[in-house]
């Protein structure tokens, strides 16, 4: 969480300063969430398609800080080559997929990894996750994919960040029902709600989500309650959030609250605590200094093959 | 005893899955039942693993096929009809299509659409659709003609790396025979003399070969030799044997089934004309279907879709008969 809040900052940073091109989209405020995925998945076969408030929840699960410098700064030594850019990125091979922008895609597509295993034998103690925010749960993709996995009885957790706003509209614009989780009952899957902004809580019930799915208890819908405390982008101010929202227990920072309860519990010490956040800082430094040196992608040099079969013409 | 195009896509998945552990077939009412055309008749008995039901969720059962051909298998996706992709556009396009240029790991997915007119079908169980997967990169579409041509594509479909479009014409599907299959296919990419000729050329695919060929019939009558091109594919397009064809006759009619505004016939002309101009005697012509939603009365839908006649009629046109 440390570390992914000190790699945002400094994306913002950059963003700021003029050094990243196009968008820079962050997950302030929603890393207790997103991490306690990361942390619950197991990083040699569990399958994780993040999205875009999942900085946390992608360095929990094993990426490489300097694969998100690479893909914000555009080196062609990343793992997307400078051919996409920010959060679409990911390993697909390491079974960390590098999510489209359109919302709700993801959730068939890792039922759909989940399926291959099973036809090949191989589903056994696998779960697959992947993340939304309560604006995609609106889409028909959402809605065809957690059906198919539904149906499929799949070992599948899915995150629901329910932020209180997509983009610049509030879930009273987005959905009728009371709360997200009662959508699982529709579904016909498991559902849980959890506070977003407390830590153990949200490590216990992720957890949990993800130990019954590996045990061959269907899909699960695990709901986070919080608010996002940034910016849609960084491009934008937030300034549609009111203040009410803002003060309420869903305001809460998850990382103040997580550190308090870290140290409440005696697992660190205040000291501990500063010397992870000066090592946070100069691994981002060390990733963005990296990623600055390394080439941008060059025109004359890319392939512009969109298609492996070697009879198309590029 | 004869084969059926729809016979070969049967026999085609039937190998496919006796052949290889990684192929299976994902659809609406594809597994007891066989299919809403019987493309999968009898298949579930014999792999019940390997042969799935899926929900009516075209978005999905893509996005399914995806998360599978990047996972080590070769799914094969059937649509009810091609007209229901346009729910499973975003994953098509956006998602299989682009895979392999942004991550490196390609999507060997096929995705069978069963496209085209049939009397009293309407406006949502006829279309065609190859032009709106051909605009988009990353995927590749194939539209056979032939008996011989639906079987050995998609058997090559599941063996390529990309997300294959596969585009059957129902029309064909019980209607067109042949004695057996060509043990040797052409390759993909390479497009076919159906009929040779000399005065002019017909640029065509998928159940329109068929038409164009009935329509050269006619004009031998009165001695016109024309020449019927069958694309195969329209992505790849085989450019020199259409370019080789008007070289020869001088002379081009782009036919298609489909919509006219845009599409494979003007990408054809366009194409023909970039890079052969000096080789035409006339202006290159198109003939498509009417720019109208495909009506669902026999009467209408045959005047919709370019007929022998009206081929008949361009290509008199295009002689300056
Ligand atoms: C299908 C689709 N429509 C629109 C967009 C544009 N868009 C990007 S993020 C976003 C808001 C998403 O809200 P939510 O799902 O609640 O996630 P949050 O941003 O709050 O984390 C929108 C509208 C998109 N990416 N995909």
């Amino acid at each position: 969480m440390i570390l992914s809040r000190t790699l945002e900052s400094k994306l913002s940073s950059l963003y700021k300063a003029g050094k990243i091109v196009g968008g820079v989209y962050l997950g302030t405020g929603q890393e207790a969430f997103s991490a306690s995925l990361g942390c619950s998945l197991k990083q040699d076969r569990d399958i994780f398609a993040p999205l875009i408030r999942d900085q946390a929840g992608r360095t929990a699960f094993g990426e490489p800080l300097i694969e998100a410098t690479q893909t914000y700064l555009g080196s062609a030594l990343g793992p997307m080559k400078g051919r996409d850019g920010n959060i679409h990125r990911g390993r697909p091979a390491e079974r960390r997929l590098a999510m489209i922008s359109h919302l709700g895609a993801s959730v068939s597509v890792v039922a759909g990894m989940l399926v291959a295993r099973r036809i090949k034998g191989e589903l056994d103690g696998v779960v697959g996750a992947t993340s939304v925010g309560d604006g995609a749960t609106s889409t028909g993709a959402f809605h065809e994919g957690m059906n198919l996995a539904a149906v499929e009885r799949l070992p599948m957790v899915v995150l629901v960040a329910d932020n209180q706003f997509a983009y610049s509209t509030p879930r009273s614009r987005q959905f009728a029902c009371k709360s997200l989780v009662d959508r699982a009952k529709g579904y016909g899957v498991a559902g849980t709600e959890v506070d977003a902004t407390d830590l153990l809580a949200c490590l216990e019930t992720v957890l949990a989500a993800v130990e019954a799915a590996r045990r061959g208890e269907g899909p699960q819908i695990v709901v986070g309650k919080l608010l996002r405390l940034c910016g849609h982008g960084e491009h934008d101010d937030g300034s549609y959030v009111p203040d009410k929202v803002r003060s309420s227990d869903l305001g809460r920072d998850c990382l103040e609250r997580g550190i308090e309860q870290v140290v409440s519990l005696g697992l660190a010490g205040a000291q501990e605590i500063e010397q992870w956040r000066e090592e946070a800082a100069s691994e981002v430094q060390a990733a963005v200094a990296q990623a600055q040196t390394e080439p941008r992608p060059d025109p004359y040099r890319d392939n512009w093959r969109a298609y492996s079969w070697e009879g198309m013409e590029p | 005893m004869s084969v059926t195009y729809i016979d070969a896509i049967h026999q085609a998945q039937l190998e496919l899955l006796r052949e290889r552990d990684d192929v299976f077939l994902y659809g609406q009412d594809i597994g007891a039942f066989g299919g809403a055309f019987k493309a999968t008749k009898g298949l579930q008995e014999e792999f019940p693993e390997r042969v799935l039901d899926s929900p009516i969720s075209e978005d999905a059962m893509v996005g399914m096929a995806i998360g599978a051909a990047i996972s080590g298998m070769r799914p094969i996706v059937e649509m009810q009809f091609a007209d229901f992709s346009s729910i499973a556009f975003n994953q098509i396009v956006n998602h299989a299509g682009t895979h392999f240029y942004r991550t490196g790991v390609p999507v060997p997915l096929t995705v069978r659409l069963p496209c085209g007119g049939t009397p009293g079908s309407g406006p949502f169980h006829s279309q065609m659709v190859e032009t709106l997967y051909g605009h988009y990169p990353g995927l590749l579409v194939m539209t056979p003609a032939t008996v011989s041509d639906a079987y050995h594509f998609l058997k090559e479909s599941v063996s390529l790396d990309d997300p294959v479009i596969f585009c059957e014409h129902k029309f064909l599907y019980r209607w067109l025979k042949t004695a057996a299959i060509d043990p040797e296919g052409l390759p993909l990419g390479v497009a076919r003399i159906t009929r040779p000729g000399k005065h002019a050329t017909v640029v065509t695919y998928s159940a329109m070969v068929h038409e164009a060929v009935r329509a050269a019939d006619r004009l031998s009558e009165e001695g016109w030799e024309i020449e019927v091109v069958d694309l195969r594919s329209i992505k790849p397009l085989d450019l020199d044997t259409v370019i080789a064809s008007v070289a020869r006759t001088g002379r081009l009619l782009a036919l298609g089934e489909a919509f006219p505004w845009g599409g494979v016939t003007a990408e054809v002309v366009s194409r023909v004309v970039a890079e052969g101009f000096h080789l035409l005697d006339a202006p290159p012509m198109r003939l498509n279907a009417k720019d109208t939603p495909i009506p669902y009365h026999p009467d209408l839908w045959a005047s919709h879709r370019p007929t022998p006649e009206s081929i008949t009629q361009s290509l008199r046109q295009l002689l300056n008969l």
